[in-house]
């Protein structure tokens, strides 16, 4: 019972991650941005190119994983924000439907882009990056590839201190969002983006800004992904793209605490499917869940009342 | 003979002289070659007509992104594998369980998500075309991973289609039979069909649900029914194609239904025109053919998509065949003066 609730918060803050960057853009423009997992996949690829590319970055250990981390972050960051740039800013007066089929468009772009120049296999996770491997822990912390025993269950080093990270960034994106400046603008935009406009706030900016940092949040959740699991391919982003938005709207599309909440209730929810039913229905039960949301509460858990655009 | 030279030369006698064209050419194909290949690839090209002018429905006219297309598809395909068989049913008996079986799945889909924010619908389809995907995959009656074999091709009595015809001193066999009695007709029943209902009340109910919900609504169109009679329609008119595919490659397996092939069907309807019949139609035969034709050019055909969906989104979103489309040298010239811009694209602009 401990293990099951263990495995679904450590599947969940994956889920968790990449519907935060789901739900910030849905907020603030009201786009499902279908692209979002494969800039997931996307980080993944960068994170294992850069592994084998730099030079000497193999004997770093623990440390190469950190280095690709914020690699990987920047560039999926400057993904998002030239994928806005040039594929959403010029539909945005278009109507909901191009939009859409834009971001689906550009999911295919990147999936496709990604089987292109790394080829259509399952590409192995360099030994160097591995959080699995205990030699890549220094002396001291080698507990990190252990398993380490938690009220009757148990998790590996790794997976605690992935989920750590995970913590961390949410808490410091949490700060952001509602105590400086810039938060405050994406905030305004997400009421009303033409009283923003009025108030002096860089409407493009601010959304570029949310690009960033969702896309950066995704790219950090695919370096993690390639880490924990050893293996990534270029349609692992559909996926976990489509968990995630569910993940979104059980906690209520739009909301930043949502966005946690439901990545771990989602995670929760498919380990005891997992567990009840077998583990070949696990992608099954997350969708019924999100047609039974869809259908009892729409608004998810936190969500507001959802007001449709006019 | 002067009036049928002024109805040809107008903008719905030019339509339906196009129309006319196309399929005599596609009728008389088997006369020109009966090289297997070639009627495969034909039918196969007739079958994504097929599903372009379903989703045409479901897309272009009422709105509503449909991601999971093919997922009727496979429930009309499953459907009928099953029931022919393990039950050792006839074909064309299949038919009212396809689409009742469709029906089902629409309404269970389409049901809860329709009342929300149409967006839902887009990602609700998504899982669903997983869902049944994953299904057909675990469940036993589907065949599981390898699916189902030896599907039985149409048959009347004790004479099916794999007995072949000879009629005027020419045999047809059984896959060109097919392709003629059942592929062609269904597709002559759609191209008449769908422009009509598209024209009627119900089709410009959809098409004001889809550019103004909140009007439409205001002007008494009950917009939930509007939108799941399109749904349903596009749900049956796929199970149909699916029945129909199943009869033609005898295997059906869960790798045939995924995500890409939905994709696939939607990148037709985009790149033909929303709500264009004649694009539509254009779209699908150029997904089906270019891939086939541009073999040695063209090595990743789903990223050329992309690039191409992409691509008629930002520089032309109405597509190829825009459904607007006024021809040239057509007396109705002055109806391209209308301003065809969503009243929504219209608000943002103020």
């Amino acid at each position: 019972m401990t293990q099951i609730i263990l495995n679904g918060l450590f599947v969940g803050s994956f889920y968790a991650l990449i519907a935060l960057g789901y739900s910030m853009v849905y907020g603030i423009i009201k786009l499902l941005n279908f692209a979002h997992g494969d800039i997931f996949m996307f980080g993944a690829y960068i994170g294992m190119t850069c592994l084998t590319v730099i030079p000497g970055i193999g004997s770093l250990g623990i440390g190469a994983i950190a280095i690709v981390l914020l690699i990987s972050a920047l560039l999926t960051g400057a993904t998002g924000v030239l994928i806005e740039t040039l594929a959403y800013r010029p539909l945005r007066s278009a109507p909901r439907l191009s939009v859409l089929i834009t971001a689906v468009g550009m999911s295919f772009l990147l999936e496709y882009g990604v089987r292109q120049i790394w080829g259509p296999d399952p590409q192995p996770w360099p030994q160097a990056g591995r959080l699995t491997e205990a030699a890549n822990w220094p002396a001291g912390l080698q507990w990190g590839a252990q398993r380490i025993d938690i009220l009757g269950g148990s998790l590996t080093g790794a997976q605690l201190v992935l989920m750590a990270l995970a913590v961390v960034l949410m808490a410091v994106l949490a700060l952001y969002i509602g105590k400086t400046r810039e938060g405050r603008a994406m905030r305004a935009i997400a009421l009303d983006k033409r009283a923003a406009t009025l108030m002096g706030i860089n409407v493009n900016a601010t959304i570029s800004r949310v690009f960033f940092i969702g896309s950066a949040l995704a790219g950090v959740a695919g370096v993690m992904h390639g880490a924990y699991y050893s293996s990534i391919t270029f349609l692992m982003g559909f996926l976990l793209g489509l968990k995630a938005f569910t993940a979104a709207v059980i906690g209520g599309i739009g909301n930043l605490y949502g966005a946690m909440l439901g990545g771990l209730t989602l995670g929760l929810l498919e380990a005891f499917g997992t567990a009840w039913f077998g583990g070949e229905w696990k992608d099954v039960f997350a969708f019924v869940f999100l047609i039974a949301f869809l259908t009892l509460r729409p608004t998810g858990i936190l969500g507001e009342r959802v007001v449709e655009r006019m | 003979m002067e009036s049928l030279k002024t109805y040809f030369s107008g903008q719905r006698g030019v339509y339906h002289g196009i129309a006319i064209a196309v399929v005599v050419a596609v009728f008389a194909l088997p006369f020109i070659t009966i090289d297997a290949y070639t009627i495969q690839l034909a039918t196969q090209a007739l079958i994504y007509v097929l599903l372009a002018l379903g989703l045409n429905v479901v897309v272009g006219y009422a709105g509503l992104l449909d991601l999971g297309y093919v997922a009727f598809y496979a429930v009309g395909a499953y459907t009928s594998g099953i029931l022919t068989t393990r039950l050792g049913w006839p074909m064309w008996a299949t038919i009212p369980a396809v689409v009742a079986a469709c029906v089902l799945a629409g309404v269970v889909i389409g049901g809860p998500t329709l009342r929300l924010r149409s967006d839902y619908l887009a990602i609700v389809t998504l899982g669903f075309g997983e869902i049944i995907r994953v299904t057909a995959q675990n469940l036993s009656i589907t065949g599981g991973p390898s699916g189902i074999f030896g599907i039985p091709t149409w048959s009347f009595g004790s004479w099916s289609f794999n007995d072949g015809l000879t009629v005027g001193g020419l045999f047809f066999n059984g896959k060109i039979l097919l392709y003629y009695f059942v592929a062609i007709v269904v597709m002559v029943l759609g191209l008449i069909g769908i422009p009509r209902l598209a024209n009627g009340r119900l089709g410009r109910a959809w098409r004001a649900v889809r550019d103004d919900e909140d009007a439409a609504e205001a002007m008494g169109v009950n917009t939930y029914t509007t939108k799941i009679t399109a749904y349903i329609i596009g749900a049956v008119w796929a199970g149909l194609a699916g029945q129909l595919n199943a009869s033609l490659i005898t295997t059906i397996s869960p790798t045939s239904f995924q995500f890409l092939q939905s994709a696939l069907v939607l990148m037709a309807v985009v790149i033909g025109g929303m709500g264009s019949v004649p694009g539509v139609v254009l779209g699908a035969l150029f997904i089906t053919l270019a891939p086939e034709l541009l073999r040695d050019v063209w090595e990743n055909r789903s990223l050329m998509f992309g690039i191409l969906l992409l691509a008629v989104m930002l520089f032309r979103p109405k597509g190829l065949w825009p459904a607007t489309s006024i021809l040239p040298w057509s007396r109705d010239k002055h109806r391209a003066k209308v301003d065809t811009k969503p009243a929504q694209a219209r608000a943002e602009e103020v």
